[in-house]
């Protein structure tokens, strides 16, 4: 397997065929070729180049569906349980502009003391092993080729397995990774010393694979009780593991620190996060930016995410981000479905193409309330770094329960987190090196005494065995499966007939799950509403029914409910009716026959519709309408009356009505057509002319059968109109 | 840590003074003394992982890199370094590496390594 074709998909098991031969085609990491973009007849400048294939954003439909891509890398994050499935999310969100696919370690990886092996399920997240990263590195591989733009792939090294998968990613081809002892020590209880000196070898792996780094400093925020007064710390936290990195090694370029704006609307936003994000900034301006958006705050609503998010990124494009991450707004119910990463994808992308050049319009101030604030931060930060190196350094204030306490520093609550120094997972395993220690390995940190055994090979110890995997890969021994009862074969067998293209079932994270979503409101209460879903789910027939979202729009009045549940039905192809193909002539056929027949059209939006965008776009020449193939036409305006319509072309002498009619509420839109039908009845001109109706949600069918000619819906083109009229008026000359 | 009220305005008398870059240089310098630490002790100390790491990238399996290191480790030979007991076994007895990590985790030669290191000190 080696080319995909946007209309063709993309076979797991063709990605699992002679995996145990395959090697990335690359190692580190690769950020955008950042440069003005001009794109139709706008520039863009915090930009980057376009992709070869890709989905654009949905109002792209009437700007020529153009697809400009912002500067920053953009993250999505991808781990279903079922790594196989994930593959197929992946080339989805590649399509819709992500070039960092972040995968989340299953629950419990990081205590686990050795690197694990086959393809079991995961819980949460993924078992990250060998097999399951070359499968995902391999199809990353032939994806980014599909999509123009290198892929960068991303897990966790952390837990008491740090350096073991340090070497693993490098020898797979994993571009980025989380790595921040401080991480391992405040949220996953492991041993601080064993943490610090497993860390120093793993930032050095990753130095040598140019991987970007990710610090863990945004968990602060996500675990103190006020994210917000842990601000000071953040910068200390931050620091800690950059300088840390820096000085084993990893180039400064490649250091990112994952910023989150801590706090989220209805609290002042901008107000404490601008300040902040300025702060750090200013104080870290070695290194590099991933801007995280915030989940601490973060309910059920998809909505109310969204626009935390949208707040977030307003903050990146106020200051800076050079890895812009996501969070699906499903966070705050479930791990995410595939819809959702594409959801917060795109939110992304609209935003900061939106929100391009920002900064040559409006200025930050240097004085006031930004400054004043940002400049007391960043002391607060400095006073607190004083204070530990007084109490004797990190071990000794991490003992002391100095870290994510919820007061803002200096003030302490005492519910910091405190860590008792032979203490933790992996406490007292800490080993001193004797003087004849030995490593004969590339990019492995500290004392090395290479010199016993050859002075010469000092700088390079991996000479004294000929090389080692990091310069031959093909000594890298690739385990298959270790667990026959739980592995990608037997997951992949119950769900084939799924992956034959015959049988379909909705979908949101798993083949063949059949989950689906059903938005309801009730004019009630919200217990009587909660219930009245449930039921009304189970006579859907689905079954696993659970309230996802609970929206009280008034206490009494009503409640918004959504449900999910398990469509437990399979969906045959073949037995589909599908909807019809909407014909069209090539252009210079179409140009011809007009040229020889000419045509005059009158159109305009019906009724009281404003609407116009969609009717331009298809009358106007600019945007290939039908003026481009030679047609006439009378552009009657916005809320024509339905009686002006045949007025007018029975004035103008036209053969053509197209008539565009977006508001659906109560059948407006086929009401309108009716009365268009009976107006040119009355007239008695209806069989002199062709009727057209068009609009989003105008259907083929639904038109015919309100007395219609054709009906034209989403993504129609003024050639798809005109080839209709074509065939139409050589119908009507035959009669 | 004990309770303590927001003593910000009183702690920040001796940074008043400093300019928004001298506060600056002032934060990275703070941070070079805590860091400084932590790379000295990272410098002389291993661990199982980073042992486990050395044979992975030596062509070991992980299976047989945590059995490696699990035997060194009972018979006190990690502060060695496990690639070392590895090399010098494949090294002075012309073995395969693989060979050579098969005796060692089969506890064959542990008593070879443990005299020729005690030979060597």
């Amino acid at each position: 397997m080696n080319k995909l074709k946007p209309n063709e998909k993309l076979d797991v098991h063709k990605i699992l065929e002679g995996l145990e031969n395959y090697h990335p085609k690359r190692r580190g990491w690769v950020w955008r070729d950042v440069a003005p973009q001009i794109i139709g007849e706008f520039t863009y400048q915090q930009a980057s180049p376009s992709l070869k294939n890709f989905v654009p954003l949905p109002s792209a439909r009437n700007i020529g569906n153009i697809d400009p891509q912002p500067d920053a890398v953009i993250t999505t994050e991808i781990a279903s349980g079922r790594f196989e499935d994930d593959i197929r999310r992946m080339r989805m969100a590649a399509y819709h502009g992500a070039d960092h696919i972040m995968v989340i370690r299953t629950a419990g990886q990081s205590h686990f003391d050795g690197l694990l092996e086959g393809t079991p399920q995961g819980i949460g997240g993924i078992p990250v092993t060998r097999k399951q990263l070359r499968a995902q590195r391999r199809a990353l591989d032939i994806i980014e080729e599909e999509v123009g733009r290198p892929i960068n792939y991303h897990s966790y090294v952390s837990g008491v397995a740090g350096p073991e998968i340090a070497v693993l990613f490098t020898e797979e081809g994993v571009s980025g990774a989380h790595q921040d002892p401080q991480y391992n020590i405040l949220y996953r209880n492991i041993n601080a010393i064993r943490s610090i000196v497993d860390a120093a070898e793993s930032k050095m792996i990753m130095a040598y694979a140019e991987m970007a780094q990710i610090d863990g400093a945004h968990n602060a925020n996500a675990t103190a009780r006020d994210a917000w007064k842990v601000m000071p710390e953040l910068l200390v936290q931050h620091i800690i593991n950059s300088k840390f990195s820096e000085k084993i090694g990893i180039k400064k370029g490649n250091i990112c620190l994952s910023t989150v704006p801590p706090a989220a609307s209805p609290t002042p936003d901008l107000k404490l996060n601008l300040p902040y994000a300025v702060a750090l900034r200013e104080f870290l301006s070695d290194y590099k930016m991933r801007a995280q958006m915030n989940t601490k705050y973060m309910d059920s609503s998809t909505r109310e995410a969204t626009v935390t998010h949208v707040l977030n990124l307003l903050v990146s494009r106020l200051t800076s981000a050079d890895i812009q991450s996501t969070i699906t707004p499903d966070e705050g119910r479930n791990v995410p479905w595939h819809i959702y990463n594409i959801e917060a994808l795109d939110t992304a992308k609209q935003a900061m193409i939106g929100m391009d050049d920002l900064l040559s319009m409006v200025n930050l101030n240097n004085d006031g309330y930004l400054h004043d604030k940002k400049r007391e931060i960043q002391e607060r930060s400095v006073l607190m770094m004083e204070e530990i190196i007084e109490m004797g350094g990190y071990f000794k204030a991490v003992e002391a329960g100095m870290f994510v306490d919820s007061g803002e520093y200096p003030e302490r609550n005492s519910d910091g987190i405190s860590r008792d120094i032979n203490g933790g997972v992996g406490a007292n395993t800490v080993i001193e090196r004797d003087d004849d220690y030995l490593a004969p390995v590339t990019a492995h940190y500290g004392y090395n005494n290479v010199g016993q055994y050859n002075e010469n090979y000092k700088d390079n110890p991996s000479k004294l065995i000929d090389g080692c995997t990091f310069e031959k890969p093909e000594m890298i021994k690739f385990i298959d499966e270790l667990d026959d009862t739980d592995n990608v074969y037997l997951r992949m067998e119950k769900t084939e007939k799924y992956r034959t293209g015959k049988i379909l079932k909705p979908e949101v994270e798993w083949l063949g799950d059949g989950t689906v979503v059903v938005d309801l409101f009730f004019p009630t209460s919200s217990r009587i509403a909660e219930a009245a879903a449930i039921e009304t789910g189970k006579k859907m027939n689905l079954i696993n029914i659970e309230v996802i979202y609970k929206e009280i729009l008034h206490p009494s009045e009503g409640t918004r409910i959504q449900i999910k549940g398990t469509f437990d039905f399979d969906i045959e192809v073949d037995k589909l009716v599908l909807p019809e193909i909407i014909k069209s002539y090539s252009e210079d056929e179409v140009i011809d026959f007009i040229k020889k027949n000419p045509i005059r059209v009158v159109a305009g939006t019906a009724g009281n519709d404003e609407h116009s965008v969609g009717i331009r776009e298809v009358l106007d020449i600019k945007h290939g309408g039908v003026e481009k193939y030679g047609i006439k036409y009378e552009y009657l305006g916005t809320s024509v009356p339905i009686e002006k319509f045949v007025d007018a072309a029975i004035e103008t002498n036209s053969s053509v009505i197209m008539m565009s009619t977006i508001i659906s509420h109560d059948d407006t839109h086929y009401k309108n057509m009716k009365k268009l039908h009976n107006y040119a009845v009355e007239k008695g001109v209806r069989d002199k002319l062709i009727l057209i109706a068009g609009g989003t949600q105008v259907t083929p069918e639904i038109a015919r059968k309100s007395n219609m000619d054709q009906g034209f819906g989403r993504g129609t083109k003024g050639i798809h109109i005109t080839s209709f009229i074509i065939d139409k008026m050589r119908e009507m000359k035959n009669q | 840590m004990k309770e303590r009220k927001d003593d910000y305005l009183v702690r920040r008398e001796h940074l008043k003074k400093l300019s928004d870059s001298e506060l600056r240089a002032y934060f990275l310098e703070l941070s070079e003394k805590i860091v400084d630490p932590l790379l000295e002790l990272s410098y002389k100390n291993t661990t199982k992982s980073i042992e486990r790491s050395v044979l992975l990238r030596m062509g070991f399996s992980s299976i047989d890199a945590k059995a490696i290191v699990d035997i060194l480790n009972e018979n006190n030979l990690l502060k060695k370094g496990a690639g070392h007991s590895v090399y010098i076994l494949s090294k002075n007895k012309s073995l395969s590496l693989e060979k050579a990590g098969k005796l060692i985790q089969n506890g064959d030669e542990i008593e070879y390594l443990l005299e020729y290191f005690k030979s060597h000190e």
